[in-house]
């Protein structure tokens, strides 16, 4: 299976339907490039026409300037809006939710006109429209999976019903934690905390919320972000739990229950 | 003589409102001291805000028990304030009761509901007092509020207590009066009250004189309490029962995840990148500062915010900075930035025009400890019932420190070197960007 890259379409004068935005956590770090296979492997099986930009591809910004860096942001913002309105780009489907809100909320502005999906959205789409055919009794039916709502998707953006809906296909047990939706809790990563440690507190985050995941005694803690994946991944480890408890995306539940 | 009480109403009123006038302009030159930001854009959308949001209170009813309860306060205190334009009336003209000759039984039946109301505001003080001093709920006893700000929260509850006291008390000697058929309290036969009745075995002992003179009492006090309380609200948290309304108003639109952008930098950057586009002549507009260091730098709508602040914490209650026990506590972003403000205002009010005082919102109230602890999770933002925004402050001040003072953690710079090289936050080759797809098997 091969993923073309905007550049080969181009030059193979065809126009993908989708750009996958594949963003610098689903491109590099080791956990969420797993995501990104997963999330292509259903693209491919489903046969939808999509490309990546591959090495045209930048960091959108988002973290320098949550980070209070906005000379660095709008470099950033200015070379990726240059690209993709080069190639023409109407609609970009992301599995990173600080990706989607950028590119759908902050783009415009700059002018950088998309329609952008995130992908549990769009999974729910190729769901509903029957084109992602789910096992009869696939793996994760009627396990005991918790939802964990990231904030650029839920309160950032207002989704908080398609990720469930795509679980609730899977015929797992879907179980909430006290924090969710609306209250969800934070995992820790947002507003450039990914990449610093935590200002000196009693505990981490990340840890806090995963103690809330593990409560529900949820066997699946699915995450709809690669940041919060990478949070909640390390604080199942960090309580030990890693053999009894899994972190996984929902294009990962998603792609290991197709049939 | 007998027009003694009038004209001392009259001056009580004229100076109560003097002052409050007075104070609440303080309070309007204050916010406009913020930088201009347009937010009178979708009015349909804006006034669908304001009916739901604070006429309706819609986000108390995240928690309904507590959110029933402080309709009740709301809805009776500014209900039973009709009964305060007869009092006031009546104090101007030296009449008793105007509104009873030409409503009859409606009257009774209006009174009635006040009263209804005003036990239902009593009780409910009474378990907000409980609430606040005796089972100590986390968000009260937090040390946000240690000193003034706890003791505005009891004064405030208490002071509707008394309010809500004194008028039960006036009609209670009233009728008691007019059911002895005393002086001019027998002109005008209303029959007992449904709530205030139950006070008569208190005061049935007690000469009729000595009623009048409780009636009175209650009646001064009770108008005098509610003078007192209107020139109280702009140096309280209570001020939120009145800017609630204008900050639904202009409560920002957008997402939540969008953050403001800086167009003064979107220019800079697309002239460096394409030199063409920049305009030939050089721009005389001194550019400000970029972010935040005091309040003057924050918008207006920032420093609204801050004076409709009630100091509820619910956001602090869902900040996860908070929650793991970090310095950042949102509530008390809002409450520094109202102190500076008021301290700005104060300085302006003495010397005419701001004079330099070596202090600001920054590092003298908000420390970078508590900036660089906030995850931009919006929990905050949801949260607050009258849509206050501790996150915009937040990142308005973070601008200021990493492009006016290069200001960052280590980890920050190294970040930014490699989005800036590399062009992702770590650093790998961005020729290996695409490898993953390689991998695809």
């Amino acid at each position: 299976m091969q993923v073309k890259t905007m550049a080969e379409m181009m030059a193979n004068g065809q126009t993908p339907d989708v750009l996958f935005w594949v963003g610098c956590s689903g491109s590099f770090d080791q956990r969420a490039q797993k995501i990104t296979k997963a999330f292509a492997t259903i693209l491919n099986k489903v046969g939808v026409n999509y490309a990546i930009l591959g090495k045209e591809e930048a960091c959108t910004g988002d973290p320098a300037r949550r980070a209070g860096n906005e000379f660095l942001f709008q470099m950033m913002a200015y070379n990726n809006i240059q690209v993709l309105n080069g190639y023409g780009i109407k609609k970009i489907v992301t599995a990173c939710p600080h990706c989607f809100n950028i590119l759908k909320n902050e783009y415009s502005e700059l002018g950088g006109n998309y329609e952008v999906i995130h992908h549990t959205v769009f999974l729910q789409g190729l769901i509903d429209e029957g084109k992602i055919k789910l096992k009869e009794g696939g793996v994760f039916k009627g396990k005991k999976i918790s939802y964990h709502d990231s904030c650029y998707l839920g309160r950032a953006n207002n989704i908080y019903e398609a990720p469930r809906k795509v679980l609730e296909a899977l015929d797992a047990e879907l179980v909430e934690m006290k924090r969710c939706k609306s209250n969800g809790l934070c995992c820790g990563a947002g507003g450039a905390q990914m990449f610093k440690e935590d200002e000196p507190g009693t505990k981490r985050i990340n840890i806090e919320r995963t103690d809330e995941a593990l409560a529900t005694g949820a066997t699946v803690i699915a995450s709809a972000c690669p940041f919060c994946n990478t949070m909640m991944t390390d604080g199942v480890k960090n309580r030990e739990k890693e053999n009894e408890v899994q972190v996984l995306d929902v294009a990962e539940l998603v792609a290991a229950s197709m049939e | 003589m007998q027009y003694v009480p009038q004209f001392l109403f009259i001056l009580l009123s004229v100076v109560a409102i003097y002052f409050f006038v007075k104070k609440t302009g303080q309070i309007r030159r204050n916010i406009l001291l913020g930088r201009d930001e347009k937010l009178t854009d979708q009015p349909a959308k804006r006034w669908r805000n304001l009916l739901l949001l604070a006429l309706g209170q819609k986000k108390m009813f995240r928690n309904p028990l507590v959110a029933v309860m402080h309709l009740v306060i709301y809805a009776g205190f500014i209900i039973i304030n009709l009964e305060v334009l007869e009092i006031v009336l009546d104090g101007i003209f030296g009449t008793h009761r105007l509104f009873a000759p030409p409503l009859g039984q409606l009257y009774v039946w209006f009174i009635n509901g006040f009263e209804f109301l005003a036990v239902g505001v009593f009780t409910v003080c009474v378990i907000f007092l409980i609430r606040r001093n005796i089972l100590k709920l986390k968000r009260f006893a937090s040390k946000d509020l240690d000193g003034w700000p706890r003791s505005d929260a009891n004064y405030i509850l208490i002071t509707e207590i008394i309010l809500m006291g004194l008028f039960l008390k006036m009609n209670a000697c009233d009728t008691l009066l007019q059911s002895r058929g005393y002086g001019h309290y027998a002109e005008h036969i209303t029959g007992n009250f449904a709530f205030s009745s139950f006070l008569h075995p208190l005061l049935n002992h007690f000469s009729s004189e000595t009623l009048v003179v409780f009636e009175r009492i209650c009646w001064w006090l009770h108008i005098t309490g509610i003078f007192i309380f209107l020139n109280y609200l702009p140096y309280s948290k209570h001020l939120h029962i009145l800017l609630a309304f204008p900050n639904a108003y202009y409560a920002r639109l957008e997402p939540l995840g969008e953050m403001k952008n800086m167009p003064e930098i979107q220019k800079e950057v697309l002239y460096s990148m394409d030199p063409s586009s920049a305009p030939t002549t050089a721009e005389t507009i001194a550019p400000h500062k970029f972010g935040a260091k005091d309040v003057t730098d924050l918008s207006w709508k920032n420093l609204m915010d801050a004076y409709s602040c009630t100091e509820c914490g619910r956001c602090t209650a869902a900040c996860p900075a908070n929650i793991t026990g970090k310095l950042l506590s949102p509530r008390t972003i809002m409450m520094k930035t109202r102190d500076r403000l008021e301290e700005v205002g104060k300085n302006i009010n003495t010397n005419k025009q701001f004079a330099d005082d070596n202090k600001t919102l920054l590092r003298d109230h908000i420390s970078e400890e508590e900036l660089r602890a906030c995850t931009t999770c919006n929990a905050c933002v949801e949260e607050c019932p009258v849509s206050i925004s501790p996150l915009d402050i937040i990142l308005q001040l973070r601008r200021y420190l990493v492009m006016e003072e290069s200001s960052a953690p280590p980890e920050w710079n190294s970040t930014f070197s490699n989005i800036e090289n590399n062009f992702a936050p770590w650093k790998f080759s961005p020729d290996d960007r695409g490898k993953w797809a390689e991998e695809m098997v």
